[in-house]
C-alpha cells in the first residue's frame, strides 16, 4: 500500500521553481530518506505534502488523501517535527506532550498514561516538570519526535530531525525511527547528513527541484559506482547550478 | 490512530480549544516581566496623568475688562489676585481685545464685568461676569474655571450675609478654543483607550508573530487544529487582562483620583469589550502582516499607539484639529471609544446617546476581524 503519492508535483514562487514536476511513491512502514543541498527543494516538497503549502501543478495523495483538497484531513493522520525541534520552551515537558495530543485530538483519558509510558520511553520521567528550555538540545529532539509520533500518525515527516546534534544522539535517534518503523509507521525524513542515508529504505536525491535519483542505497552505490552515499551525493550535486544558503 | 480518529469530530472541540488557553496564559504569567508590565502599566499611567499632568492651576496670568470700576468689581479682582492661582496681568479697554489677547498667548482667562456692576447689584440685586477661558489646555482651563468660579460664589455668600436682600453674580463661564471640553477629566477615558489598545493589539500581535519567529507556528500550521482556534485562544488571555486593567483604571480614578462614573457601569463595560476586540483584531491583522517581533512592536506602536496619543482627542481635541487631520482621525478607533466613554462615564449620558459610536466600533470589529482572519489563512499557503 502506498502512504504517499506525489505525481509532477511542483511548486514555483513568481519566476523561481522552488520544486520542479517531481514524482514518487512511498509504502507503508518505509524509511523513506529525501536527500538534497541546502536549497533544493526538499522542505518546500516536504511542506506541500504536509498540507502547508499548496503545490502550483502536480498532485500528491499522503494517507489516502489529496494534498491539496483535503489538507486538513492530511494534517489528521500525519505527524511533523519541524528543522528546530519546536516545543514550546516556555512550557514543561508533560504540558508540551499533553498540548500536542489535545491538538491531535488524543482522547482526554488516553493522554495521561501514554504520556508517562512517552515518558519513560526516552527517560525523561524524572524531567516531566522541567521547563523545555532548560533540557538538553539531544533531549528535545527525542521529546520533539515522541509528541510527532504521540498520536500513532500513519506518516511522519521529519525535516532535518538530527540538525546540531552529536553523532552519538543521532545514531540513537536512528534507533527510535526504526522502532517507529517496525511498527508500521511511514517515515519520510530530511537530512544532509549521508551517513544517515544508509539507515533508509529507500532515499531521492533532490538537485535544484528535481529528483535526479531515487533508489536503495546500495543500487544507489552501485549505479554510481561510488564507496558510499556521500560520494553519490556529490557527483549528483555538482551538478546543481544554484547557490546554496 | 483509533483512538484519535474516532473523536475528533465535536468532543475534541473544547478540550483542545482549552489546552490552548492553558498554554497562552503559562506564555504569559511564567514571563514575569511582561506580567509586571500588563499589571502595573494602568496604575503608572493613571497615576502619571492624575496627578503630573494635570498641572495645578498657579499664576495663571489674567485680564480684566471693567467698564465701571466701582466697589464690587475691584472686590472681586481682589479677591481672585489674593491666592497664588491667578495674577491680574492686565486690564482691557474694549472686549475687542479679547481676541488679540488670548492669542498673545501670556493671557489665559479673562474676565469680563458687566457694564455698570455694582450698581445693578446693588439696585436689581442681579449682575453678570462672564468668564472666557482659554480652552486649547482643557485641564488647566477648567480647574481655572471651577477656581473663579467658587471664589465669584464666596463673594456672593459674603454679600448675602450682609445684606438680607438676595444677590445674584451669574458667572458665565465660556471654554474658547476648545468649546466642547467639557470635564477636566479627560485623560481617563484616553488612559483607557490607550491601555487597551497597547495590551490587546501590541501584545497580541507580538504573540502570535513569536510563534511565527520561533517556528512553532509552522508545527500548529501542520497540525490539524483549526487556524481560528489558535487565533481565538491567542487572544483570550488577553481579553481577560485587558478587562482586568480596565477595572483597575476605574477603581483608580474612582477611589485615587475621585473622577467618578456618572453613567451606566455595564454599558461602559459592554463598550469596552468591544473596543477591546477591535484592539485585538488589530492586534492579529498586525500579525499577518509582519513576520518579527521587533517588526510588530513597531507596527503597533507607530500604527495602534501614535494614532490614538495624537489623533483620537486623547491629548488634543479633535474640533481643533485641521480638517485632514479631522477627517484622518474618524478611522482612530480610540476616538469614537474616548468620546463614548466620556459621554457615558464623565457625562453620564445614556446608551442611547452613543449609539453612533457603538454602531462604527461594532462595524470595526467585523471588518478588522474579517480581513485579519481571511489574511491569517492565506498565511497557511
Amino acid at each position: 500500500m502506498k502512504d504517499i503519492t506525489a505525481k509532477n508535483l511542483t511548486k514555483r514562487f513568481g519566476d523561481f521553481t522552488a520544486v520542479d514536476s517531481i514524482s514518487f511513491e512511498v509504502e507503508r512502514g518505509e524509511i523513506f530518506g529525501f536527500l538534497g543541498a541546502n536549497g533544493a527543494g526538499k522542505t518546500t516538497a516536504m511542506r506541500m505534502l504536509c498540507g502547508l503549502s499548496q503545490p502550483t501543478a502536480g498532485e500528491g495523495y499522503v494517507a489516502g488523501f489529496n494534498i491539496d483538497t483535503e489538507a486538513e484531513k492530511v494534517k489528521a493522520h500525519i505527524g511533523y517535527m519541524s528543522q528546530k525541534f519546536s516545543l514550546y520552551e516556555d512550557l514543561r515537558v508533560w504540558e508540551n506532550v499533553r498540548l500536542f495530543a489535545g491538538i491531535y485530538g488524543v482522547r482526554k483519558d488516553l493522554i495521561k498514561p501514554k504520556t508517562e509510558e512517552t515518558l519513560a520511553k526516552i527517560d525523561l520521567t524524572a524531567e516531566r516538570n522541567t521547563l523545555v528550555k532548560e533540557i538538553p538540545l539531544g533531549w528535545k529532539q527525542k521529546l520533539s519526535f515522541s509528541i510527532a509520533t504521540f498520536h500513532n500518525p500513519n506518516i511522519v515527516f521529519l525535516d532535518e530531525p538530527t540538525g546540531g546534534v552529536d553523532p552519538l544522539t543521532r545514531r540513537r535517534f536512528w534507533d527510535m525511527i526504526q522502532e517507529a518503523a517496525e511498527g508500521g509507521m511511514t517515515v519520510f525524513v530530511t537530512t544532509h547528513y549521508m551517513d544517515e542515508a544508509e539507515y533508509c529504505n529507500r532515499v531521492s536525491i533532490m538537485v535544484d527541484g528535481k529528483i535526479e535519483a531515487l533508489d536503495t542505497p546500495r543500487n544507489l552505490r552501485k549505479q554510481f559506482a561510488a564507496e558510499n552515499m556521500d560520494a553519490v551525493f556529490h557527483q549528483l550535486a555538482r551538478k546543481a547550478t544554484r547557490i546554496e544558503n | 490512530m483509533n483512538m484519535a480518529k474516532n473523536n475528533f469530530q465535536f468532543s475534541i472541540f473544547n478540550f483542545q480549544f482549552w489546552c490552548f488557553v492553558q498554554k497562552e496564559f503559562y506564555h504569559i504569567f511564567r514571563d514575569r516581566r511582561t506580567v509586571m508590565v500588563m499589571i502595573l502599566m494602568p496604575i503608572i499611567q493613571v497615576i502619571l496623568f492624575g496627578f503630573a499632568i494635570t498641572t495645578e492651576v498657579k499664576n495663571v496670568k489674567i485680564a480684566i475688562y471693567d467698564p465701571s470700576r466701582d466697589v464690587a468689581t475691584q472686590h472681586i479682582t481682589e479677591k481672585i489676585g489674593a491666592g497664588e492661582f491667578f495674577i491680574i496681568d492686565r486690564y482691557l479697554n474694549s472686549p475687542a481685545e479679547i481676541d488679540r489677547t488670548f492669542r498673545e498667548g501670556e493671557v489665559s482667562v479673562i474676565i469680563l464685568f458687566s457694564d455698570n456692576f455694582g450698581e445693578r447689584l446693588l439696585h436689581t440685586g442681579d449682575a453678570g461676569i462672564q468668564v472666557l477661558l482659554d480652552a486649547s489646555e482643557p485641564n488647566q482651563a477648567s480647574s481655572a474655571g471651577m477656581y473663579i468660579n467658587s471664589i465669584i460664589a464666596d463673594y456672593q455668600q459674603e454679600l448675602m450675609r450682609e445684606a438680607s436682600i438676595p444677590f445674584q453674580i451669574r458667572p458665565e463661564i465660556r471654554m474658547l478654543y476648545n468649546p466642547s471640553m467639557k470635564s477636566g477629566y479627560n485623560f481617563v477615558p484616553g488612559v483607557m483607550g490607550m491601555i487597551l489598545m497597547l495590551i490587546c493589539a501590541m501584545m497580541t500581535s507580538i504573540a502570535i508573530v513569536r510563534e511565527k519567529e520561533m517556528g512553532t507556528m509552522e508545527v500548529l500550521l501542520a497540525s490539524p487544529v483549526k487556524p481560528i482556534y489558535v487565533v481565538l485562544s491567542k487572544m483570550s488571555p488577553y481579553f481577560v487582562i485587558s478587562w482586568f486593567n480596565l477595572i483597575t483604571i476605574l477603581l483608580l480614578s474612582v477611589y485615587v483620583l475621585g473622577v467618578p462614573v456618572s453613567g451606566n457601569l455595564f454599558w461602559l463595560n459592554v463598550l469596552s469589550l468591544l473596543f477591546i476586540v477591535v484592539a485585538l483584531g488589530l492586534g492579529l491583522f498586525i500579525s499577518t502582516l509582519v513576520d518579527t517581533q521587533v517588526a510588530a512592536m513597531l507596527a503597533s506602536g507607530m500604527g495602534m499607539i501614535m494614532p490614538v496619543m495624537l489623533l483620537s482627542g486623547f491629548v488634543f481635541p479633535t474640533e481643533s484639529m485641521p480638517p485632514v487631520l479631522q477627517w484622518l482621525s474618524t478611522v482612530v478607533p480610540a476616538r469614537w471609544y474616548i468620546a463614548a466613554v466620556r459621554r457615558i462615564m464623565i457625562e453620564g449620558a445614556p446608551v442611547q446617546a452613543v449609539w453612533k459610536e457603538f454602531a462604527i466600533l461594532a462595524g470595526m470589529a467585523a471588518v478588522i476581524i474579517t480581513v485579519s482572519l481571511k489574511n491569517f489563512k492565506s498565511r497557511l499557503e
